[in-house]
């Protein structure tokens, strides 16, 4: 069952990628995009990511879409025309996505047992449940004390610092936006 | 929830975002697009982080996290940079925004 | 402390005496008085220590070379070459010609340059030479004996080229210096095979091991000799290089007769002498040796006929008297050859110091009268007697002496050359043909003197009415010394007094340790009784006759002083005009040589090459390559892009595999 709704969302992400990066519109290009997230949320949410689905809608949908959709409104972008790159350039690009693609799938065929057995560099298949405790640990911590709590020990403990750090970069952040943006320094 | 799900397909699409958004920062002229290609990029990662926390424990959601606080403050700083750029070129099509040229 | 153990004084009293005159002559040239002071004491003050060295030596004469190590100079693993001085008898009697007749000169240098602006720059240079000279005779090994060899062509560079304002001068003084250097290469190339065959370049070990490690008349002993005299013909002025030394002329008189007859042109003789082991070992080496001196001794001889500036009548005289030097050490002669460098010594010094008092009176007289006669024209002259009393008494001396007239020094050495040339034809019967030269060249000796006397001293003066008031006789500064030389000239003789005439053959015995290697393995026998007498009787009457001859051809025609005399014809032309070896030697060497470093070095290599294709090809690739790179930086973000996302693609391709 969740396998079904999984394919569904996966194909509705994919779709809504395709679709952003092919239409002509900026707006039609974020709102494709803004789909696609919503689509990846709820993927997060079918793999135990409670969490951060909740997130990335509020987020990113919510706050950083909003922010893109601002500037193309304030840039008056919304009647644009073609800016596809010319026939070279789509050449190159195949051949680079193709070559990517080919790396990447790979990928697919990963199971956890696979992994650990790479990882544990056994030659008989190891036990994913003992290469990987860390996972198994942090569902039970999210079955004790709920998705955020199983979050906040680790981010205020152990990630203290990038906290800090990433809270700095913020202000940077904000300083350096309003700066660039002043039509008179 | 009974262990992890969902592994490899869950790496596969996002293998299959990730190149999308590399394809769109290529075909784009469009500085904003262009921008808009590159968060479908980090969504790609942040799936990736996702997929391979149910294995690694909660450091990989703590990564998720910080990475979209710093996709939002470069999604911030970005668009004023573009919006400084449009300010004087009056375009955002990247063929214009030539003045590094050697 | 041993004056043998202070022998390195003698080289360093004139060292100092280079340094102070050349600091004055940068910065108070015209300290005149104590340049003097300097310059000749320090000279004497050499001539004190060579003294004592000699006396001590003769207190107790050594088998082998004393060795006096002063520091070690090129320790390369098997190259072990020490700066030290070789103290033996040889280098005794070399120290103290060079030292005393250099002291003479040095005198007499007071006087004839008071007058010149250069005075101190001269004594620097003068003491310098003497430093070099002494460095080479005082050797004891190759690359020691290398440097003063070296060293002394430098020095004649700069006395040559005293008055480089002149550029006549400056050419003179660079056409040396580049002979020279020709005979130079001879030497080094010997030195690198005596390094091949021995293994070692000093002095004493050759000499030592020579019979052992050579064959005799072999392929590398003969090429080490034949180099080696390469250098000597470059630095002794014999055929081939000897032109720079009639050149060398456009130098002071003293330099003249300091470098160029008593002391430079003698370092090849001395080398000879020194190296007798090797000579010995090489008997074709020693017949080209004795070959060359022979043709050259003719050859400048018949060339002095000719010539009337009066010091190139000298400079001939000194490259035929070389020829005779080197007749003699070819032969296996080698204290004969010694003998007559020394006598040679004094009255070629005694012929040139007289020049000069003639020249120093030529110059005043025509300085008064502002004339732009050449005072060294010896057409210009004649009659001198009146005026220059003692110069022509103490000349005469010289010239009895270098005609070859008993009891005069000169007869002594250059009878025992000839006598030995005549007893190895014995052995070789070229030798025979070398004697014949050797007798001639000495008739020609005697004429071409008497000429000079003839033309200078004797007869009615061709200087002029007004000029005759101003000629006068030298200083006591000037005349001293000459009279010291004349006295040598005499009785230099009883250096060597053969034993039929009672002596004792005084030097022969003293300098036997050294060339007993040599003369060990020559094993020449010197006439005896009826044979010498006949020798003897015969050089004597060449020289008288030749004399005679002289004179009476010389003063049989009233001569016309030299604006008015006229030009030679025929053969005196050629004779005049050196039998154009200069000109052959311009258009067969100098000008191929000129081409070759104008055409090919200087437009092919330095410009084409080295310009053209190092440094703007350097150049040109720099700008094509930057010109490609340029390409790169489109200033578009789309390529930056594509590019980031290969190199991406290529970091992931390695991190999977």
């Amino acid at each position: 069952m969740s396998e079904a709704v999984f394919y569904i969302f996966a194909v509705a992400a994919v779709a809504g990628a395709t679709l952003c990066i092919l239409q002509r519109n900026p707006v039609a290009s974020a709102m494709w995009l803004m789909s696609t997230m919503f689509s990846l949320a709820a993927i997060y949410v079918l793999l135990g990511a409670e969490l951060i689905g909740i997130l990335q809608i509020l987020v990113y949908v919510g706050a950083i879409m909003v922010v893109f959709l601002f500037v193309i409104m304030l840039l008056n972008l919304t009647h644009a025309t073609s800016d596809m790159r010319g026939p070279g350039t789509v050449g190159a690009t195949v051949v680079i996505i193709g070559l990517l693609l080919i790396e990447l799938l790979a990928l697919w065929r990963y199971t956890p047992r696979r992994l650990a057995a790479e990882l544990a560099q056994a030659p008989v298949l190891a036990d994913p449940a003992t290469v990987f405790a860390a996972g198994e640990l942090s569902r039970q911590e999210a079955a004790a004390r709920g998705v955020v709590g199983a979050l906040a020990a680790p981010l205020f403990q152990i990630y203290l610092v990038p906290f800090e750090i990433t809270s700095i970069l913020l202000l940077a952040a904000i300083v350096g936006a309003v700066v660039l943006a002043k039509r008179k320094i | 929830m009974t262990g992890p799900t969902f592994l490899g397909p869950a790496l596969g699409l996002s293998a299959v975002l990730f190149s999308l958004g590399v394809a769109g920062v290529l075909l784009r002229r469009n500085a904003i697009v262009l921008f808009m290609c590159i968060e479908l990029m980090l969504n790609a990662v942040n799936l990736t982080f996702v997929a391979l926390a149910q294995l690694h424990g909660a450091s990989g959601y703590i990564m998720v996290l910080f990475v979209m606080t710093v996709a939002a403050a470069e999604a911030a700083v970005g668009l004023a940079i573009i919006l400084a750029v449009f300010r004087q070129r009056q375009s955002v099509d990247l063929q214009n925004i030539n003045l590094l040229r050697g | 402390m041993t004056f043998i153990h202070a022998v390195w004084l003698a080289v360093a009293l004139p060292l100092a005496g280079f340094l102070v005159n050349g600091a004055l002559a940068l910065w108070r040239p015209r300290a005149k008085g104590l340049v003097s002071v300097v310059g000749a004491g320090v000279l004497l003050g050499a001539f004190a220590v060579s003294l004592g060295v000699f006396l001590e030596l003769w207190r107790e004469p050594p088998h082998v070379p004393i060795v006096v190590r002063l520091w070690s100079w090129l320790p390369v693993e098997r190259l072990q070459v020490d700066l030290a001085f070789q103290v033996d008898q040889l280098s005794a009697v070399m120290l103290l010609i060079v030292t005393g007749v250099g002291s003479l000169i040095h005198l007499f240098s007071v006087g004839y340059m008071k007058e010149d602006p250069g005075y101190a720059r001269y004594f620097a240079y003068l003491n310098l030479f003497v430093v070099f000279m002494l460095v080479l005779v005082l050797g004891s090994s190759f690359p020691v004996m290398f440097i003063g060899w070296e060293g002394v062509g430098l020095c004649s560079y700069l006395l040559i080229g005293f008055w480089f304002t002149e550029k006549a001068n400056a050419d003179a003084g660079k056409k040396a210096f580049i002979m020279n250097r020709i005979g130079d290469f001879g030497f080094l190339v010997a030195m690198f095979f005596i390094w091949r065959t021995f293994g070692s370049l000093d002095l004493a070990y050759v000499t030592e091991h020579a019979p052992d490690m050579l064959l005799p008349g072999g392929a590398i002993v003969t090429a080490i000799t034949l180099f080696l005299f390469l250098g000597c013909t470059g630095k002794s002025a014999q055929i081939p290089l000897y032109t720079w030394l009639p050149d060398a002329m456009a130098g002071p008189t003293p330099v003249s007769a300091l470098i160029h007859a008593a002391t430079m042109v003698t370092a090849g003789v001395y080398l000879v002498a020194r190296t007798n082991v090797l000579f010995a070992l090489a008997p074709l080496s020693s017949t080209v040796v004795a070959g060359v001196g022979a043709l050259t001794a003719l050859f400048a001889a018949t060339i002095g006929l000719r010539q009337y500036d009066i010091k190139r009548v000298l400079a001939y005289s000194t490259v035929s008297q070389l020829g005779y030097m080197f007749l003699g050490v070819g032969t296996g002669a080698y204290v004969a050859g010694v003998f007559h460098l020394a006598t040679h010594a004094f009255f070629k010094a005694l012929l040139f110091l007289g020049s000069g008092s003639v020249i120093h009176a030529m110059h005043h007289a025509y300085h008064a009268t502002h004339s732009h006669d050449d005072a060294q024209d010896m057409r210009n002259m004649g009659g001198l007697r009146r005026y220059l009393p003692w110069t022509f008494g103490l000349m005469v001396i010289a010239t009895l002496a270098i005609a070859g007239i008993p009891p005069f020094s000169g007869f002594f050495s250059k009878d025992e050359i000839l006598a030995a040339a005549f007893a190895r034809g014995g052995d070789i019967p070229v030798y025979y043909l070398f004697y014949a030269m050797g007798v001639v060249a000495a008739l020609l000796t005697a004429f071409y003197m008497a000429r000079l006397m003839a033309m200078t001293f004797l007869g009615a003066n061709r200087t002029g009415e007004k000029e005759r008031a101003h000629l006068h006789e030298a200083p006591w500064i000037m005349t001293g010394p000459l009279v010291v030389l004349g006295v040598l000239s005499l009785a230099g003789g009883a250096l060597n007094l053969p034993h039929f005439v009672g002596g004792h053959a005084a030097l022969e015995r003293w300098l036997e340790p050294v060339m007993e290697p040599g003369t060990k393995l020559t094993r020449l026998v010197m006439p005896e009784g009826s044979t010498e007498y006949l020798l003897v009787g015969a050089a004597v009457a060449i020289g008288v006759l030749g004399l005679v001859l002289g004179f009476r051809a010389t003063l049989r025609r009233p001569i016309l002083p030299a604006r008015q005399a006229p030009a030679d014809t025929g053969f005196g032309l050629v004779l005049n005009r050196k039998y154009y070896v200069d000109e052959l030697y311009d258009a067969v060497v100098v000008r191929p040589f000129a081409w070759l470093s104008r055409v090919v070095l200087w437009k092919g290599v330095d410009q084409g090459l080295v310009d053209g294709v190092g440094v703007n090809g350097a150049a040109w690739v720099s700008r094509l390559a930057g010109g490609g790179l340029r390409l790169l930086q489109t200033g578009q973000v789309g390529i930056y892009v594509v590019l980031f996302l290969v190199g991406a693609l290529w970091i992931l391709r390695a991190v999977i595999r």
